[in-house]
């Protein structure tokens, strides 16, 4: 290819990168405008529904007070996280190597996963009081199914050959667990790891609403029940920003420890 | 001499829930230190499983098998047999160099006597010099397999097993690998059971040919192949390998 024929084709590329970056900026920026629309057009009422530009207000106005709440939110679903998945990945590997365990106690944990969050909430509640406590394990709870199943499938996910292979090897259990299954295991937990990582806060935040003083959840019922929209706005607005951190930060680490995928999904 | 392979009356069933399939029925043979069997023949004929018996991955319901005077446990045990799979089996996550030393990382994890062939010798005798540090993913299927076939021969196994290993190859790349394995056996004095369907390769690689028949598995013929040595990809043109691949045909067809 000639030299004004490639540069037109980086050309090309920069452009379509700036196009895959400034399109959502805009698709977010013709949302917020159509909401002051709304607001401002109609005259809603701000005890109904805020204009951007006071949550805006708000959110720099109350930004201290916002973040002192965060914080225990924020402790309960990281600890809520960590505790639930790593108590599935240890329950996982117990089930892969006893057949029976699984059988005995894989519909155990159906069961429990069928009962609806907000159910388990006030049972926990009145388990573990008012603290801290039971918040984790409303976190926890949430974020253990879905890694137990994907965890148990991804720790099976090895190919026969592979088993074969180890066999002809005279390898121990213990060494096709280390060198095999753990690793073709990673990518099915960190999927499980994406999805824990945002409902670990819904479950943190569902606790708060439940009983406490403090934390986003409270905020939130708070906020609705004296009609001070804005702030109600402004604190699902931090929440939500937490959780896509959160889910930023796993996908971050699933990109430094899943490195043998081809990269067919990726820009 | 001890043979390196001798197979007596080796016969295999499958119980099923519904009926009792026999895998292989009555099979013999004996190898010589240093041969190369190939064993040829349709699907379902039992190639692979006897390749599993051998390899102590699956259990004879009849018969005796030993690899250089010993059990398939004990030659497995004690690291004399390499095995090379149909689609390479190779750990995504690793990379060739590191899947190469896999075999010295489980098991009893012998240390390579001193003159061995390492692991980066081994990537050279393959054709992957430059390659090491490769994910499987970063390489093409037949580079796949050499890697392999490395990995197999680490330790320098007296007896290698090979299923179908260049069967999902592209002719080209076939041809040019059953050359190099050609030279890597004959540079490792190595014994090779090679299984395949296609009666070219077969007539190229074996200096036995087993020819199989299905249902149930069995042993249609042992044919010594002689061809002049060394072999190359022109002695296919000679009137002699024509000559037995049609004869192998004819063998195949009254199965």
């Amino acid at each position: 290819m000639d030299a004004p024929a490639d540069a037109a084709w980086l050309g090309a590329m920069r452009r379509a990168r700036w196009r895959r970056r400034l399109l959502p900026l805009l698709g977010g920026g013709i949302l917020l405008f159509t909401w002051w629309a709304v607001v401002a057009g109609l005259h809603v009422r701000p005890f109904i529904a805020p204009s951007p530009w006071v949550v805006a207000q708000t959110l720099a106005a109350k930004w201290a007070m916002l973040l002192q709440n965060l914080l225990p939110t924020a402790i309960e679903s990281v600890l809520g996280f960590l505790l639930g998945n790593l108590a599935a990945l240890l329950i996982a590997v117990a089930f892969v190597h006893k057949k029976t365990l699984e059988a005995t106690f894989f519909p155990v944990a159906v069961l429990i996963n069928a009962i609806p969050v907000v159910a388990k909430a006030p049972i926990l509640l009145l388990l573990l009081g008012n603290g801290l406590a039971p918040k984790i394990a409303i976190a926890a709870l949430i974020c253990f199914f879905p890694t137990l199943v994907n965890m148990v499938r991804g720790l099976e996910a090895v190919s026969p050959q592979a088993m074969e292979l180890m066999h002809v090897l005279s390898a121990t259990r213990w060494e096709v667990f280390w060198k095999l299954r753990l690793f073709a295991s990673l990518p099915f937990l960190f999927s499980a790891l994406r999805i824990s990582a945002s409902t670990a806060v819904v479950g943190a935040i569902v606790g708060e609403w439940i009983g406490s003083q403090v934390g986003i959840g409270a905020l939130i019922v708070q906020a609705t029940y004296n009609f001070d929209s804005a702030l109600l706005y402004a604190t699902v607005f931090v929440g939500s920003c937490f959780s896509v951190g959160f889910f930023m930060l796993i996908t971050l680490a699933e990109r430094l420890c899943v490195r043998w995928q081809p990269e067919v999904t990726r820009h | 001499m001890t043979a390196a392979l001798a197979c007596d009356g080796v016969s295999v069933r499958f119980n099923s829930e519904q009926r009792a399939v026999t895998a292989l029925h009555d099979v013999s043979v004996t190898v010589p230190p240093g041969g190369f069997l190939t064993l040829l023949g349709p699907s379902g004929c039992g190639k692979s499983t006897l390749l599993r018996v051998v390899a102590d991955i699956i259990q004879p319901s009849a018969g005796t098998v030993r690899v250089l005077g010993q059990t398939p446990a004990a030659a497995r045990r004690n690291r004399q047999i390499g095995f090379v799979f149909q689609d390479a089996a190779l750990l995504p996550w690793r990379t060739a160099l590191q899947n190469v030393r896999l075999p010295l990382e489980v098991g009893r994890r012998p240390a390579l006597p001193p003159g061995d062939r390492t692991p980066e010798d081994l990537l050279a005798l393959v054709g992957l010099k430059g390659w090491e540090n490769a994910l499987p993913h970063q390489l093409s299927g037949g580079m796949r397999q050499r890697v392999s076939i490395a990995r197999a021969l680490l330790g320098g196994p007296r007896l290698l097993l090979m299923d179908e290993p260049f069967g999902a190859l592209d002719e080209i790349t076939r041809d040019r690998l059953n050359e190099e394995l050609l030279r890597i056996w004959q540079q490792t004095g190595t014994t090779v059971l090679f299984v395949t369907h296609s009666i070219y390769e077969a007539a190229f690689l074996g200096r036995q040919v087993m020819v199989m028949a299905a249902a149930p598995g069995r042993v249609q013929a042992i044919i010594d192949v002689d061809l002049p040595e060394p072999r190359s990809l022109a002695l296919r043109e000679t009137a002699a390998f024509v000559t037995l691949a049609s004869r192998l045909r004819r063998t195949l067809e009254t199965g």
